[in-house]
């Protein structure tokens, strides 16, 4: 989805990448897995792609991302990767003892046509005690990291709960989130208890990509969704999938829905009004509540603040980028606050290079997205709101808040503030009231 | 406590209590956390400062993405560097090659950003897919008249230290290509400095005030020209010599040119550096303004170093870093700053290294090749380590475990080599290491009370 507001500017169009907004299916796969309580991500290929992908993590979270690799090596390549691979899974339970082991593959192991899910069945065969195993194919060259994200959310939910045979039907909730922060998810945790049933949040990196300061060296920091919960899915009224752009084949939601009969509906990441309107009202629908007092003041006081700073938005002219859920959401929400997104750019589909080019006749008054953006920024000469992954530049990024009411506002008031500060730092006289 | 896995018994080593040689140089134990890279980076690395070239990725676009402007290597003009390009093949390409891809990708790029010289990397699944890179690279050579040079730098190809030899050979080819241009008969090369931070300028501002010309740097602030004319050096000086002494030793060869190995870290080595090609000139006036140089410098840095000194005075600090040459000159400059060494590793060390790291250390520092997070947090904690040097990659360690941390890898913002660098290496140190806020860490906490119930 790539939308320019009124004139298009022509621009070639490349054949190569030129600064890509968009990172391989493995880190989304596992961010999903340090989602999952006791879960440790373990890629199946060479050594480099799991150090690329926990230093990008790292630099987002600043929290310890520990991601095992089977190591490739040429022989690997040529014979295949069995015996890594077992030889990988035997020493990561020795040493990190994970409740589950998440198995992503990689562009190599994709290529020389590793059959991971045999080798899975053969390793389990003679052995007890092991921890849950399961396995996403995230190939790089078919799809982006938020592909790789979805993957193994529907890889964990399908082998977790095909345990559960013929499940009692409960008023349990199952929410699956959208690739998003981590305060994000301590927020979607609230609003999920005020309802005050049982539910399973998915992937849930709430605490394990954003815990405290330790006493003892954890080895995979606590948090996390646990498989009890992910097992008990099945036995939801509903399930609530925070995406619109995941591939219907691979969506854990209507997964559920077509083996266990859990009604499952898909929807924007709450992000503005009218997107959270619709949250609750699909949460109210499936258990049968109204939207509890709390969130509605917290809407009521959005509205406010809506108010108070609309004239500090309204016409201003954005440049938004990042991946699909996240653009389709927060374009409504620009929109809505007055703000025209001449650009919104899909990562999948259009890199950094071609946003610079083509912004350069819509006249835009700020960026918003990632932190990569700053190049976008620094050329165009205005400012960037930073949200979304990854950032970074600055710190807490993570605990950036984007989704419900309270999100809302905190994105609201960043853009206004933003713009004021432009506004004074440009001002001869620079202003004490703006 | 945490069991060391079996395969990497012999990749640690505790002075005083072991005695044996440390296994290194193998490949990483599946399954082992490991913090190295692959073949891909060490060339990404050696080759990116040069920032008039075009750098084009060929493979899936994570390889790119993830590489984009990660290294703080700082350029004088040309910035071509700093963009990330891919030819981000799918699924297409891994069925049919990606010939045709890579092909047209340079053919456009070259066009719209008239770069001096094109660097083709290729990733780990190109070398399975068939693709004739060097048959793409010479026609576009032939069609756009610049160099276009394949990297063959298939990640899962060996380590990072066999993406340097790629790189290496790549430069190798750049050389040769400037004969008319003067060269001073007092240039030398500097090798394996990437201006991290400016730590280039801050070097070559050293020699040139000992009067010795620079031919070329490899590859800091580098420039496809510059390089084209370093075979008329008279002498080779390389720092980081895991990365370069391959190609300091085929410039010997071909060119003639011997080399020394230096080091920029620290008051001894960085001097020594100095006056090595200072000796090797045996030229009065070039001693005698090396002599004044040191001497004014040290002078200077001495005294300000001695403020950081005395509240850093009896520290402990844990190093974990890519190449074992940097870990030797942080165990000296940290004598500097009263600090003892207690735990030491690299990535990619040598048997040699590794000894060289047993004789200059004291007794019970733990030294580890290929180390992972669980070992080095443990290691950490046994040994009551205030600060951790390593890359970002340990940060979160270092921080978990409520001590200090000194970004000493390629992404470091701060100048840490040279004298004023030295100087940069205290302010950070004393920063992290002195700040207030460990006191609330709950690990320290438990720690302190663990040691003192020891000691006593
Ligand atoms: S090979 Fe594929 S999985 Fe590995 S870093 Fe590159 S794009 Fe990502
Ligand atoms: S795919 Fe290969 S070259 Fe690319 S990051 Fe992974 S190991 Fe390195």
């Amino acid at each position: 989805m790539i939308t320019a507001g009124n004139k298009l500017t022509e621009t070639t169009s490349f054949v190569s990448t030129r600064n890509a907004c968009k990172l391989c299916s493995p880190l989304g796969a596992c961010i999903v897995m340090r989602g999952m309580e006791g879960c440790i991500p373990l890629i199946h290929g060479s050594q480099g792609c799991s150090t690329y992908i926990r230093r990008y993590g790292i630099s987002h979270f600043r929290e310890p991302i520990d991601i095992a690799s089977s190591n490739f090596v040429e022989a690997t390549a040529i014979f295949g990767g069995k015996e890594n691979l077992f030889h990988a899974l035997d020493n990561v339970t020795k040493q990190y003892q994970p409740l589950a082991i998440g198995i992503t593959s990689t562009c190599l192991s994709e290529t020389i046509g590793e059959n991971v899910p045999m080798y899975l069945h053969e390793y389990q065969i003679n052995r007890t005690k092991l921890p849950v195993l399961f396995y996403a194919s995230t190939p790089s060259y078919r799809g982006t990291h938020i592909d790789g994200y979805h993957e193994a959310v529907y890889a964990a939910v399908e082998t977790i709960t095909k345990k559960n045979i013929v499940p009692k039907k409960t008023k349990r909730i199952n929410l699956i989130s959208g690739f998003v922060s981590s305060a994000d998810l301590r927020e979607l945790h609230e609003i999920l208890i005020s309802y005050q049933i049982p539910y399973t949040l998915l992937p849930d990196y709430s605490e394990s990509l954003d815990g405290g300061a330790w006493e003892d060296y954890q080895k995979l920091p606590q948090g996390g969704t646990t498989i009890d919960d992910i097992a008990a899915m099945p036995e939801a009224s509903g399930t609530i999938y925070l995406s619109t752009s995941v591939n219907s084949s691979r969506n854990a939601a209507l997964f559920l829905r077509d083996y266990f009969g859990v009604p499952a509906t898909n929807i924007n990441l709450p992000v503005g009004i009218e997107n959270t309107d619709i949250f609750f009202e699909t949460l109210n629908h499936i258990t049968g509540q109204k939207t509890p007092v709390v969130w509605e003041k917290h809407r009521s006081r959005l509205i406010d603040a809506y108010f108070d700073g609309h004239k500090y938005c309204s016409g201003k002219r954005a440049i938004l980028y990042g991946d699909a859920d996240f653009v389709v959401a927060m374009k409504l929400f620009l929109e809505e606050i007055g703000v025209v997104p001449v650009l919104a750019a899909d990562g999948a589909e259009m890199d950094f290079a071609t946003i610079l080019e083509t912004s350069a006749g819509l006249n835009p008054d700020f960026v918003i997205g990632n932190s990569k953006g700053v190049y976008l920024s620094r050329q165009l000469g205005i400012p960037l709101v930073r949200c979304g992954f990854p950032i970074h530049d600055r710190i807490g990024g993570h605990r950036i808040l984007h989704l419900g009411y309270r999100g809302t506002l905190n994105l609201f008031e960043r853009i206004c503030n933003t713009l004021m500060e432009a506004k004074q730092n440009a001002a001869p006289s620079g202003w004490t009231y703006i | 406590m945490l069991e060391i896995l079996q395969e990497r018994k012999l990749q640690v080593f505790e002075k005083g209590t072991d005695d044996y040689a440390i296994e290194c140089g193998k490949a990483s134990t599946a399954g082992s956390v490991s913090q190295r890279a692959c073949v891909f980076c060490g060339s990404r690395v050696v080759l990116y400062p040069i920032a008039d070239a075009l750098h084009l990725i060929h493979g899936p676009i994570g390889c790119a993405a993830y590489t984009w402007d990660i290294r703080g290597s700082l350029s004088s003009g040309a910035e071509l560097h700093r963009l990330s390009f891919s030819t981000d093949i799918h699924e297409n390409e891994v069925i049919y090659g990606g010939e045709t891809k890579l092909y047209s990708a340079l053919n456009e790029l070259i066009e719209r950003y008239k770069p001096a010289a094109a660097f083709v990397y290729c990733t780990c699944i190109i070398g399975l897919i068939g693709d004739d890179i060097d048959a793409v690279c010479s026609r576009v050579q032939r069609e756009k008249g610049i160099q276009v040079i394949p990297v063959h730098s298939e990640g899962f190809k060996g380590t990072k230290k066999d993406g340097y030899r790629a790189a290496c050979d790549a430069l190798f080819r750049l050389l040769g290509k400037d004969n008319e241009t003067p060269v001073s008969p007092y240039a030398i090369n500097i090798m394996g400095e990437f201006n991290l931070a400016g730590e280039t300028w801050i070097i070559k501002d050293y020699y040139r005030r000992m009067g010795v010309e620079i031919a070329t740097c490899f590859t800091g602030d580098g420039r496809v020209a510059e390089i084209g004319r370093a075979h008329r050096a008279k002498l080779n000086v390389v720092q980081c010599s895991g990365s370069m002494t391959y190609l300091a030793k085929m410039m010997e060869e071909k060119y003639d040119i011997p080399f020394i190995r230096v080091s920029y870290f620290g008051i001894e080595d960085m001097s020594k550096a100095l006056y090595d090609v200072a000796e090797y000139f045996r030229n009065d006036k070039i001693m005698k303004q090396t002599q004044d140089l040191v001497r004014n410098e040290v002078s200077t840095l001495l005294p300000r170093l001695a403020d950081y000194r005395r509240d850093l005075e009896g520290r402990k600090a844990a190093i974990y870093v890519g190449g074992s040459f940097k870990a030797f000159s942080l165990v000296k400059a940290l004598r500097h700053l009263g600090m003892e060494t207690v735990v030491v590793g690299s990535q990619t060390g040598s048997q040699e290294d590794y000894d060289y790291l047993k004789e200059i250390t004291q007794q019970g520092t733990i030294i580890c090749d290929d180390s992972n997070p669980l070992e080095l947090s443990r290691f950490i904690l046994e040994k009551g380590a205030d600060l951790l040097i390593g890359g970002v990659k340990e940060r979160p360690i270092a921080y978990k475990m409520g001590i200090g941390f000194c970004d000493h890898n390629h992404e470091r913002k701060i100048a840490l080599a040279g004298f004023e660098g030295m100087l940069n290496f205290a302010r950070e140190v004393h920063a992290t290491v002195m700040s207030p806020v460990w006191k609330f860490s709950p690990a320290r906490i438990k720690n302190k009370k663990y040691l003192q119930q020891n000691t006593e």
